[in-house]
């Protein structure tokens, strides 16, 4: 500390101070453009012209599956809070009520029902701000709630990953997670539903290694980093630099992990159009559509 | 084992009094060189019966940390080992039938006290040729592919599945995440879960993370008395948690990942009881044990229906945690 730091910097903290609560102005990753925070919104979180997809919380989501924005909240069954009392740098359970009170919800996942393109479907939607979308206890019961729900309702389940990985502070019962919900997505196929996943970004560990990667249709957003272990693991490892795009959404395309690329504006389309085909239900606009595939049969037979 | 291997003494750490006392015994026996020496042979008995005090007092209270010494000793019975001493007829099947062999999970079918049985074993090695040939026990995509490929014959042809679990996890490299480790090890994770024949997993060291539980999803997940099971290895949590590699001792106590702490909670099933020392002292005894404890888990399935199995396990599993 010198006159300099005592004089100078508490100005400058007021100056920043003015200007982030607000938070009007995002900067796109990618380009360093600025957007108006608006703007961004309105495009679902898509930097307009970079297209660049930022991350979205499980609210916007689930408001931008569901016609009219509109749901039914799942529950599911309460945990054990902190089983392992666990504290690193800070207890749990203090980071678990930050979590909550900075994302309002119970935990990394929520859940919602309600109708997408007119069919009823289930939408999981895991929420990388609450504790970077980490697969604890709560989360398990959250995704197993979604599944089941899917089930019992005879609907399809839409589950939107985004997570770190495995909850360190809750150890092995975080692990266990991954047999849980797997345990979840063999009800489902033995139900004859499906379950599709939409691999946002990013998507790691524990929850790809399980019900990330189980999905009968995999979908991935653009730009999106999805991968078992993560980049600075695996350099350390190696000690080499990786591949350019290694671990990104079109990389796992180029090496058969997931389906389709596809962007955020196009997702709710695409599901409704692949839940309609797997349920054997009528196309969307089905007089033309059926007129137009039906008419080069007539010509031929003609 | 190796032979010397097994007659060269090593002691870790905490092992240090146990240690000091050994060496008076051999300090001792150089003196006595072969001479009747009553006060030396009494000197050296009583010395031998503090050692083995000491040794049996060190491992009743071992640390999460020193447990984690224990599981990766250099001399601890391996899959290896297991499976010498406790399968006949094994005949390893090689390969998933998609890109390669894995050598860090082998893979066969053998007889386990006289019936035929499908064993899925992780193999870390023992030597630096062998360690790398089984990649320290780290398997890529092939590995959990070839588990899954006998899972189903297994479950095809109504054999029970028995698992040696021993990895600190699964292998984080360019190649398989190319090929697919997360969804390998889901899919894995899921015929076990599947299965119509009865599933015993054995934690004999190490059980890290997602690699563990790909072929840890079973009936009943028995633990040696001084393995250990984590979500990450303690190193690893150290960095997540710490940012500090170093601070895996704290990680190792914090995170609970003790047999005795994991059988409390109801991860676990069952402990399988080490010769005092740690079963590195006596691989016989201790394989000898945990062969008792197998048959037992899968005497618990015997002539259940295929869908009772099936859901007695997903019952079990769905229960953990669960008021």
């Amino acid at each position: 500390m010198n006159w300099i730091s005592d004089v100078v910097r508490p100005k400058i903290k007021t100056l920043f101070k003015r200007e982030v609560p607000e938070n009007l102005w995002i900067k796109c990753p990618d380009t360093g453009q600025m957007v108006f925070h608006k703007e961004v919104e309105a495009n679902q979180f898509v930097i307009p012209g970079s297209d660049f997809h930022l991350r979205m919380s499980a609210t916007a989501r689930l408001k931008a599956m569901f016609d009219q924005e509109t749901w039914e909240e799942i529950t599911f069954p309460e945990v054990p809070l902190d089983p392992l009392k666990f504290r690193d740098e800070k207890k749990y359970v203090d980071r678990l009520r930050d979590a909550k009170a900075k994302t309002g919800a119970v935990d990394a996942v929520r859940v919602g029902a309600g109708a997408v393109e007119g069919a009823q479907m289930v939408v999981a939607v895991q929420d990388f701000d609450f504790m970077g979308g980490s697969l604890g206890m709560a989360a398990g019961e959250a995704v197993i709630a979604a599944l089941e729900t899917a089930v019992a309702r005879h609907t399809p389940c839409v589950l939107f990953a985004a997570s770190g990985g495995a909850r360190m502070q809750e150890g092995m019962f975080s692990l266990m997670q991954m047999p849980r919900t797997t345990v979840a997505v063999r009800h489902m196929r033995e139900a004859g539903l499906p379950y599709i996943v939409v691999l946002t970004n990013p998507t790691t560990g524990g929850v790809t290694a399980s019900y990330a990667m189980l999905g009968d249709v995999h979908i991935a957003e653009p730009g999106a980093l999805i991968g078992f272990a993560g980049p600075r693991v695996i350099e350390q490892t190696i000690r080499e630099k990786l591949p350019p795009g290694f671990q990104r959404a079109e990389y796992l395309k180029d090496h058969g992990m997931v389906d389709m690329v596809v962007h955020r504006h196009e997702l709710k389309a695409t599901i409704a159009r692949l839940c309609r085909l797997l349920m054997k239900q009528p196309a969307r606009d089905d007089g033309d559509a059926i007129a137009r595939a039906d008419a080069p049969a007539e010509a031929v037979a003609g | 084992m190796d032979a010397a291997v097994s007659t060269m003494r090593s002691y870790l750490d905490f092992e240090k009094p146990v240690a000091e006392i050994e060496a008076k015994i051999d300090e001792l026996r150089v003196v006595a060189d072969g001479d009747v020496n009553v006060a030396l042979d009494e000197e050296i008995s009583r010395l031998q019966a503090r050692a083995s005090k000491t040794l049996s007092d060190l491992y009743a209270a071992l640390t999460p940390w020193q447990k984690t010494m224990v599981a990766r000793h250099p001399n601890r019975p391996h899959f290896r080992d297991y499976c010498d001493a406790l399968i006949t007829d094994m005949t390893p099947l090689a390969g998933d039938r998609a890109f390669g062999e894995d050598e860090a999970i082998i893979t066969g079918f053998g007889r386990f006290r006289g019936e035929p049985v499908c064993i899925l074993g992780q193999e870390k090695g023992w030597n630096t040729e062998t360690r790398l040939r089984h990649n320290f026990g780290m398997a890529r995509p092939e590995g959990y592919r070839k588990a899954v490929r006998l899972m189903e014959m297994a479950d095809r042809f109504g054999l029970p599945v028995i698992s040696f679990v021993d990895t600190a996890g699964a292998y984080p490299g360019i190649g398989a995440e190319e090929r697919g480790q997360a969804e390998a090890i889901a899919r894995s994770t899921e015929e076990a879960l599947g299965l119509g024949v009865a599933n015993v997993a054995l934690v004999v060291g190490e059980g890290g993370s997602g690699g563990a539980v790909a072929i840890a999803a079973a009936n009943r997940v028995l633990m040696m008395e001084h393995a250990i099971y984590t979500v990450a290895s303690p190193e690893a949590s150290a960095s997540i948690l710490w940012r500090n590699a170093a601070r895996a001792q704290d990680a190792a106590t914090n995170m609970k990942i003790t047999a005795q702490d994991l059988l409390k909670f109801g991860i676990i099933d069952g402990i399988v009881p080490e010769p005092t020392g740690g079963a590195h002292r006596d691989p016989a005894a201790a394989i000898r044990s945990a062969g008792a404890a197998v048959a037992a888990a899968l005497q618990e399935f015997a002539g259940m229906t295929p869908q009772a199995i099936r859901k007695a396990r997903e019952d079990k599993f769905l229960a953990i945690g669960r008021k």
